[in-house]
């Protein structure tokens, strides 16, 4: 198999010196050839191939948004972007190449250093392996498919065939294209019928047997009446020497289904973040994204909500925080494409150092879709004279039918809050510390807890300007 | 003589250009009780935040010295680490943080050695029963959505927890029913039997109350009279004309 790619591919870049482990990397650029080369690697059926070339086709003809933060996405360099690694390769990496800053970080979320190594993509292993076994059997008595997306195209190709690139087409935008072309990694995750997953589903474990990948590719699937908590990231910042991370999530949740999905993501500040997240609710179902965004140099992410069914609902929670030199372009679209369907949008921002945080939101009810109801709450925090913040909110209502309620603010801290936290013992750092972490707070309550924990304790880190 | 906490010389204050406080003169001890009085505008409240160390206020002459150091030198923070102690007039709303998170912090940065999680609880309910506050409280956001009466018992709180050797009370006993002040005025009490205390008050219902050793009246920026209780009554009773010599 490797040799074979070996002659497919042409050209390594790194070390195989046992040919049956070799690290496979394609080199720098795309073509498509390389999306055929990829596709073959990993021995797909032939209309997994065909997808990838015609998005791959879409890909090249589609021009880029012009909306968004055009500048810097227009500095995006395709042709410097490699397309594949092969999981292994993660493991070649030295734990000295790891920047000390990202290190340091790690050491006071207080995270061990086996974990540490796996974030930062010294080593594909990690203790809690046993533990993510156990569970694994767990879901696996209810039924419950949770696999990396390769592996869930292997074994269940009937099931990726019908519900692949339905929620999110390869058409929809030029990184959706991109990604579609190049996949690789992700998860797969399948609820039975009127199965309820009570542990919250973490990719978290799972990704420590698979490489995560910049172009990985989720799909959930919730059959009716079921239930699944999905989490997936890390607050520790993942490093990643490759600059362009381009995810597609696909969330289906059939009749009287729910699925929550919820993610905390600290990219390092050289990646652009720019993934496309859609969910679709069926009669009676709820979606919930829960979403946190800090890090990265531009990110522009949007999970989104089809309300297709009667009586769905969504609710979308979402945080960003932008420092020194980044862009957090996020939001939330829901569209109502049923009547009596319900949705929520809380959306919290902060900028830092000349950070930039923008709210872009789009709400649409269609005509028919009468009794609607939907409540949008925008909030951004601008902590100094550098910062910036934006509000984009699109609503288009179809009928009379419906009631919508927008509200958003834009609060600076005050100094009448220094003032009294500070008259309490706490240094300004620590009282903009708490200050920030209050204005979270609605989206942290929403966290397992862990993670909970090492947010508050990142943005305490955050305000004491010691990482970037 | 009993040890000094707190003596202000000659101090001048100006908020945004204009000048508050006009030559303040005023030593505290530990284990006095102090109360200024004044109409609104004397400049009662910015002496209580320029002690504090509030941003806005700048001193353009005079000294404050706290334990015989001289105040310019330490932060707002340290002042609290150093025992000083302000209850707000109008304390700050900060929406999302839980008042027990926010206790444990501020005695946690305030005291030399944190807390321990089962002695702090301990003490954290004998001072809620004492106020009688509900645990509730606990789990509500700083200020947020608070009455006044609920906003001035998280204050009396902060302060029986921190126990400071200099307790500086704006308008405490505003927005507080009888039953209310009461409650708040014992917790003065227990915290004013060691520590030099500072009660800034329009009223005298508070000093029937916490019987202070001095009372200054407060004109325009400087302290022109200071008495006994007796000062206070006097006051309540013929208002500050008779002492304004510019009326």
């Amino acid at each position: 198999m490797a040799d074979e790619a070996k002659d497919i591919i042409g050209d390594y870049r790194y070390g195989f010196h046992d040919p049956e482990d070799s690290t496979i990397r394609f080199d720098k650029g795309l073509s498509e050839q390389v999306v055929r080369d990829i596709s073959e690697l990993k021995d797909e059926p032939e209309w997994m191939t065909n997808i990838r070339v015609k998005a791959y086709r879409h890909f090249v003809e589609r021009v880029m948004p012009d909306w968004g933060n055009c500048s810097l996405l227009n500095t995006i360099d395709f042709e410097n972007i490699i397309y594949f690694l092969r999981s292994s390769d993660k493991t070649e990496k030295s734990w000295d190449d790891v920047p000390d800053d990202i290190k340091n970080t790690c050491n006071r979320l207080g995270i061990p250093e086996a974990e540490q190594k796996w974030l930062g993509g010294v080593t594909a292993q990690y203790e809690s392996e046993a533990v993510y076994h156990s569970i694994r059997e767990d879901l696996e008595e209810q039924g419950v498919i949770f696999l990396d997306m390769d592996s869930g195209l292997k074994q269940y190709p009937e099931i990726v065939k019908k519900y692949f690139g339905t929620v999110v087409p390869h058409s929809d935008n030029k990184f959706s294209a991109l990604n579609t072309a190049v996949w690789s990694g992700g998860s797969f995750l399948y609820i039975p019928k009127g199965v309820s997953v009570e542990m919250p589903v973490q990719a978290y474990f799972r990704i420590n047997a698979k490489n995560m990948g910049q172009f990985e590719r989720t799909l959930i699937i919730a059959d009716e009446g079921s239930t699944v908590h999905y989490v997936e990231g890390c607050t520790a910042p993942s490093y990643s020497t490759d600059s362009l991370h381009s995810a597609v999530v696909e969330l289906i949740a059939m009749e009287g289904a729910k699925i929550r999905y919820s993610t905390v993501q600290n990219w390092s500040s050289n990646v652009y973040n720019l993934v496309t997240k859609r969910a679709v609710a069926h009669k009676d179902a709820t979606i919930e994204w829960v979403d946190g965004n800090i890090g990265s140099k531009l990110t522009m992410k949007y999970p989104s909500v089809l309300l297709k069914g009667q009586g769905a609902h969504a609710e979308v929670i979402s945080v960003a925080y932008a420092g020194e030199g980044q862009h957090q372009d996020t939001g939330a679209k829901v569209h109502h494409l049923a009547s009596n369907t319900t949705s929520n949008i809380l959306s919290k921002s902060i900028s830092k150092n000349g950070g930039r945080s923008s709210y872009r939101g789009l709400l649409q009810v269609s005509p028919k879709s009468t009794g609607c109801r939907s409540k949008v709450v925008c909030d951004a925090l601008i902590l100094d004279e550098h910062s910036r913040s934006d509000t984009y909110p699109t609503m288009e209502i179809g009928n009379s039918t419906s009631d919508l309620e927008h509200e958003a603010s834009v609060s600076k801290v005050s100094s009448d809050q220094l003032f009294y936290l500070m008259s309490r013992g706490f240094t300004e750092d620590e009282a903009m510390g708490l200050i920030v972490n209050g204005f979270f707070e609605p989206f942290t309550r929403e966290l397992p807890m862990e993670y909970a924990v090492e947010l508050n304790k990142l943005i305490e880190l955050e305000m004491e300007g010691s990482i970037g | 003589m009993s040890e000094e906490i707190l003596r202000i010389e000659n101090l001048h204050v100006e908020v945004e250009g204009t000048p508050i406080l006009k030559g303040v003169n005023l030593t505290i001890c530990r284990g006095e009780i102090h109360a200024i009085m004044g109409r609104n505008g004397a400049g009662k409240s910015t002496l209580a935040n320029v002690v504090m160390g509030h941003p806005a206020y700048v001193i353009t002459e005079g000294s404050i010295f706290y334990q015989g150091q001289p105040l310019e030198e330490l932060a707002v923070f340290e002042r609290a680490r150093a025992g000083m102690f302000l209850s707000f007039q109008y304390p700050a709303v900060i929406p999302g943080v839980q008042v027990g998170t926010f206790l444990k912090k501020s005695v946690t940065s305030v005291r030399d050695e944190p807390p321990k999680g089962r002695e702090f609880r301990k003490e954290l309910t004998a001072a809620m029963d004492q106020l009688s506050m509900d645990k509730s409280f606990l789990s509500r956001y700083v200020n947020d959505g608070f009455s006044g009466g609920e906003k001035k018992r998280l204050e009396i709180l902060q302060m029986l927890l921190l126990q400071p050797n200099l307790a500086l009370l704006d308008e405490t006993d505003s927005g507080l029913d009888i039953d209310a002040l009461r409650i708040v005025a014992k917790g003065i009490n227990q915290v004013a039997v060691d520590s030099a205390c500072l009660i800034i008050t329009h009223y005298q219902r508070l000093l029937d109350l916490v019987k202070p050793h001095f009372v200054h009246a407060m004109i325009d920026g400087t302290i022109v009279q200071t008495g006994g209780p007796e000062l206070a009554l006097k006051l309540e009773d013929r208002g500050y004309d008779w002492l304004d010599v510019t009326a």
